[in-house]
């Protein structure tokens, strides 16, 4: 009864939190994307190899950073649903699948129009780019199983375990360019050595790498305030808070 | 003006990689919006109508 108690609680709390949070991060997210996209437009110089193409960096390197952020808070929030049963994690996860799926099409879709100027190909089987599409298969699928089970507990567990096992894609896509000496080119930031980018290219892509992130945790707060509003319609902190018009 | 938005000729990869990008993002700022404006429309029309 206390346990029950206690999970219900924790989504109460949670709304109320993100309600205090969202239009924060969101302010923080405009200025973030504005200054990033800025510099990187504008301020950041030319590259001496690839011209003005390389600026598409700014949009595909944090859309591929965010699907694989994203997948890695799924896979945590699926541990806390296996572990504990956390209601709340199973919701987050659930609000969280679509935006990564999408944040990977669009790594995917950025990359294929740098790759065909570049590497004179719209697509090939590279280790990264296989990896890549491998991640939005999973996220592909986890949303379809979870709209396939009606009841919800098993939901949880089955997609819980789903998001588990995806998670060895992780590594590889993250590693695909050097254990495989492919088409697409090594890491440039996140490496032992100090990145190989100049401050000036560096600087914008931190920004938008950064308000892309923001940017998640702001549609994904909104989205699972609406799914917490949804699952626990019939609980009496909603009733009383929608009698009183401030949901 | 005309310079930059030709990109140094690779106007056809840069711009769209950037609409994308928007429409991306706009896109799942407006389906959460959107949901949030479905359910908060539901539960306040249950709440009026168990008032009544």
């Amino acid at each position: 009864m206390f346990r029950w108690f206690h999970k219900l609680a924790s989504t109460r709390n949670f709304y109320r939190l993100a309600e205090i949070l969202a239009p924060w991060l969101a302010i923080l997210c405009a200025i973030l994307l504005g200054v990033g996209l800025f510099q990187g437009l504008f301020v950041a110089p030319t590259d001496y190899e690839q011209g003005e193409s390389y600026r598409i960096i700014f949009v595909h390197v944090p859309s591929a950073w965010l699907s694989l952020f994203i997948y890695m808070t799924m896979a945590f929030c699926s541990l806390l649903v296996i572990v504990w049963k956390m209601k709340l994690a199973d919701i987050v996860a659930e609000v969280s699948a679509p935006v990564g799926a999408s944040f990977t099409f669009l790594a995917l879709a950025t990359g294929s129009l740098w790759g065909k100027p570049m590497w004179g190909t719209w697509w090939e089987w590279d280790a990264r780019l296989t990896s890549e599409l491998i991640l939005l298969f999973i996220y592909i699928g986890y949303m379809a199983l979870r709209a396939s089970i009606d009841n919800p507990a098993t939901r949880a567990r089955a997609s819980a375990i789903l998001a588990l096992v995806g998670v060895v894609n992780i590594p590889i896509i993250k590693f695909s360019v050097d254990w495989w000496n492919t088409l697409h080119q090594p890491a440039s930031i996140m490496k032992f050595d100090k990145p190989s980018i100049h401050p000036t290219m560096l600087q914008p892509l931190l920004l938008c790498a950064l308000g892309f992130t923001v940017f998640y945790f702001v549609v994904m707060l909104l989205n699972t305030r609406s799914l917490i509003l949804e699952r626990e319609s019939k609980s009496s902190w909603v009733q009383e808070r929608a009698a009183e018009g401030r949901l | 003006m005309t310079e930059f938005l030709s990109m140094g000729g690779y106007a056809v990869y840069v711009w769209p990689s950037f609409a994308l990008t928007a429409l991306v993002t706009l896109a799942n700022l407006y389906f959460a919006l959107h949901r949030r404006k479905k359910v908060v429309a539901r539960l306040q029309r249950e709440a009026s109508q168990s008032a009544t």
